[in-house]
């Protein structure tokens, strides 16, 4: 389907990557932006990228690409934004992070060894043994994270967590390089002419 | 911030001695740094010792006591867009706070540049639920350039310097700082250093020669080329940039609401304005040019009713500052994302002299439809009470155009920007994509303090004028020389006339019973007077616009007129209506 402005209609899942200074409230002026379009954030996260005072957010969202780009512009706006920009899920590397809380006790009666072939099974691994619990740890795609939730059922999974998705672009572009790219650039256009 | 810290102290030497100051003081020594001279506001508990440092500063910055916070803002923007300087608001925390809110959505949405100053709870009481504390970071967000909230004071420095920087830089628009109570109290080593550079902020992209070459190629083959001129020649300073562009290649120029006052009304090239109540042929025309050229706009809904009718058939150039707004309504053929009078001075020499007069003709075949339909019967109505457009065309005949006209929101500003015909440049102030009700006489107030020399008329409904109308006390004691002319229909008119198109004639909370508005301009000693009859409209005008000092003129006017032409909103441009 092909909206009349050439753009395709079609929802998808794409990832915004946003590179800014590390300002407090900068989170919040960031979703607004998502909010005030009533856009649904699909999973965002926030950390420290390889450069110091420099902030990493991913973000996923389901829309057009029309949408999307439009977004990625009003992102760019902010003025402690440094760069946002917008790929498909193809376009990255990505993987998420989940946590699973389950009781001891069916690991105590696994005669079987159920539960530790599950885990193996899943390139998952028990991240804590408690008196009453074990945490398990285990890194990858929603689908596989949530296949394992979905098999530790059976054992009661007291607490279940995933983190959001954390990607990293396939450019080979180096966030230093376009830091510095960018200072020549607003170096460049300061004044008006 | 740590990081922007680092990047511009690092860029820059030390111009000042240092000296221990409070951050109260410390802030006006840096609105004095960045030029200002005015400030409008409003005081209370969190930002009195703000208000106490001026205290001994009246002799370098006039302090205009607003009668409500919304009036300050307004007043900042009236003042902004005649100066072209940053307009700069004082507000306490809580509830003044708030009340900016609509200023400064209204700012931001016409870009406008504005300072913010709010008081705030000390430190130690923030997230407290304080007497009058409010989260106006998080209020404003939304609808400011940048905000910041200062809770250390060797901070405040650098963030007004930024806060100016921002606000009139790029494309303009508000910033609001807010400063805790023991921020304002605090003594420091003050040093003071204008910004000049944010590392993430490229506030006027360069001009791309292959967008320029590519642009004038489109111009110089267009049969029928068209330029939008918004608001964005006014904030460039490109008046004589774009007369000069259309002048050498022959193109029509339609003005934007917020463009009107860029290019004289009376030039041959003029063909009007644009929009849901604009000219007729400067709307039709769009869907039959083959080049449309936008400058300094952002195809507001109310210039291009239903996008997917809008100018199909035509290439589509944009100069445009802000990239967000580019290919965001309409889809451009070549982009020029710069300044305004940049990318036109780039442009001009490459521009074949060229002329159009068929096509510019056909605009004119088009006034004459529109004057025989609407504007001579609007001009020259032959019976009944006054109307809107013969008001403001005396009066924009009794000004010779030269005045700063300031509008409000509704019928009243349609007819103004319809009829008055804008001679000067930066003469033009009204609420355009907010529409905020209630803009008109602080706005003016802001503007006559601006540019005292010139004549500054407001004209406002009955409707928006009741919104602010307390600012006639700051016009008395301030003296401020604003004419102030109340179109009175005794109707919420706009809302009105869409009730009777749109909504069969269902006259739902639109009809008002009117105070004497002359009685109280007369309580607030402002001169006043009333007319109603179209013999004593010119005399009346006159005694208005030779009286030294404000003066509040109402005019009644008809009942219900409606303003046409008309594109019903959603409907394509082509579809306009006359009748």
């Amino acid at each position: 389907m092909e909206h009349p402005n050439g753009y395709s209609t079609e929802v998808k899942l794409f990832v915004i990557s946003v590179l800014t200074e590390n300002k407090s409230g900068l989170l919040n002026a960031i979703t607004i932006i998502f909010t005030r379009r009533k856009i649904n954030i699909e999973s965002i996260n926030v950390s420290e990228s390889e450069v110091a005072g420099v902030s990493r957010y991913t973000i996923v969202v389901k829309i057009t690409r029309e949408r999307a780009e439009k977004l990625v512009k009003q992102v760019r706006k902010l003025i402690e934004v440094l760069g946002a920009f917008l790929y498909e899920e193809e376009e990255t590397h990505f993987q998420e992070l989940a946590l699973y809380k389950v009781p001891l006790e069916p690991f105590l009666n696994d005669s079987n060894n159920r539960i530790e072939k599950l885990i193996r099974d899943n390139f998952a691994r028990i991240l804590v043994i408690e008196r009453e619990y074990i945490i398990i740890e285990k890194t990858g795609r929603k689908s596989e994270t949530q296949k394992l939730f979905e098999e530790l059922k059976a054992y009661g999974v007291s607490e279940f967590v995933r983190s959001g998705r954390i990607s990293i672009s396939k450019s080979k572009r180096r966030t230093e390089t376009f830091l510095k790219e960018l200072e020549e650039l607003s170096a460049n256009s300061l004044v008006k002419e | 911030m740590e990081a922007l810290t680092k990047q511009t102290l690092s860029d820059q030497s030390e111009k000042q001695v240092s000296q221990i100051v409070s951050g109260a003081e410390a802030l006006l020594l840096g609105l004095l740094e960045e030029g200002v001279d005015t400030i409008f506001g409003y005081p209370g508990g969190a930002i009195m010792p703000i208000y106490d440092a001026l205290y001994g500063y009246q002799d370098r910055l006039r302090h205009i006591l607003v009668r409500h916070e919304q009036g300050a803002t307004h007043a900042a923007q009236g003042y902004a867009r005649v100066t072209g300087k940053t307009g700069v608001v004082f507000a306490t925390s809580g509830p003044g706070a708030t009340n900016l809110i609509t200023g400064i959505a209204d700012a931001q949405i016409d870009s406008t540049p504005m300072v913010c100053i709010t008081g705030q709870v000390a430190t130690p009481l923030l997230g407290t639920d304080a007497f009058q504390e409010t989260d106006v970071l998080g209020i404003s967000m939304p609808v400011t350039k940048w905000n910041y909230q200062v809770t250390d004071v060797t901070e405040l420095p650098e963030v007004i310097a930024k806060a100016f920087f921002i606000a009139r830089t790029g494309r303009p628009g508000p910033v609001l700082i807010d400063i805790t109570k023991d921020v304002q109290f605090a003594k420091f080593e003050y040093t003071y250093k204008k910004c000049e550079k944010i590392r993430s902020y490229a506030p006027y992209p360069k001009v791309n020669n292959d967008d320029i070459e590519a642009a004038a190629k489109l111009i110089n083959a267009a049969k029928k080329p068209y330029i939008l001129a918004g608001h964005g020649i006014l904030i460039s300073g490109a008046q004589k940039e774009l007369l000069a562009v259309a002048e050498k290649a022959g193109v029509p120029v339609a003005s934007t609401l917020l463009g009107l006052s860029a290019f004289p009304c009376n030039h041959p090239l003029y063909v009007g304005y644009l929009g849901m109540h604009g000219n007729y042929g400067p709307n039709v025309k769009t869907n039959e040019c083959d080049l449309l050229i936008a400058i300094g706009m952002r195809f507001d809904d109310r210039v291009t009713g239903d996008l997917k009718t809008y100018a199909r058939q035509a290439k589509v150039i944009h100069i445009e500052i802000d990239p967000s707004e580019i290919d965001k309504n309409v889809k451009t053929t070549v982009a020029i994302n710069a300044d305004a009078k940049a990318a036109l001075k780039a442009l001009l020499p490459k521009l074949k002299e060229n002329k159009h007069d068929k096509w510019v003709n056909e605009f004119r075949e088009c006034d004459k439809i529109e004057y025989e339909k609407v504007v001579n019967k609007a001009l020259h109505p032959a019976e009944g009470g006054l109307l809107m457009a013969e008001v403001v065309n005396v009066i924009s005949e009794m000004t010779k155009g030269e005045a700063i006209v300031v509008t409000d929101v509704g019928q009243h500003q349609m007819a103004t920007s319809r009829y008055y015909k804008y001679n000067t440049t930066d003469s033009n102030v009204t609420s355009g994509g907010l529409g905020t009700m209630g803009f008109a006489l602080p706005a003016a107030m802001g503007a006559k303090i601006g540019r005292p020399d010139k004549q500054v008329v407001a004209i406002i409904g009955d409707g928006g004028f009741q919104m602010t109308l307390q600012e006639l006390g700051t016009i008395f004691q301030f003296n401020i020389g604003a004419k102030i002319v109340i179109l009175n229909n005794s109707f919420l008119g706009m809302v009105r006339q869409w009730q009777q198109l749109f909504f069969d004639k269902r006259y739902s909370a639109t009809e008002m019973t009117n105070p004497d508005f002359v009685a109280i301009a007369r309580g607030f000693y402002i001169n006043a007077a009333k007319v109603s009859l179209r013999e004593e409209l010119k005399q009346s005008i006159q005694t208005m616009l030779d009286h030294n000092g404000p003066y509040l003129l109402e005019v009644v006017v008809e009942k219900e007129e409606n303003v046409f032409p008309m594109v019903p909103a959603g409907d394509s441009v082509g579809n306009i209506r006359l009748e």
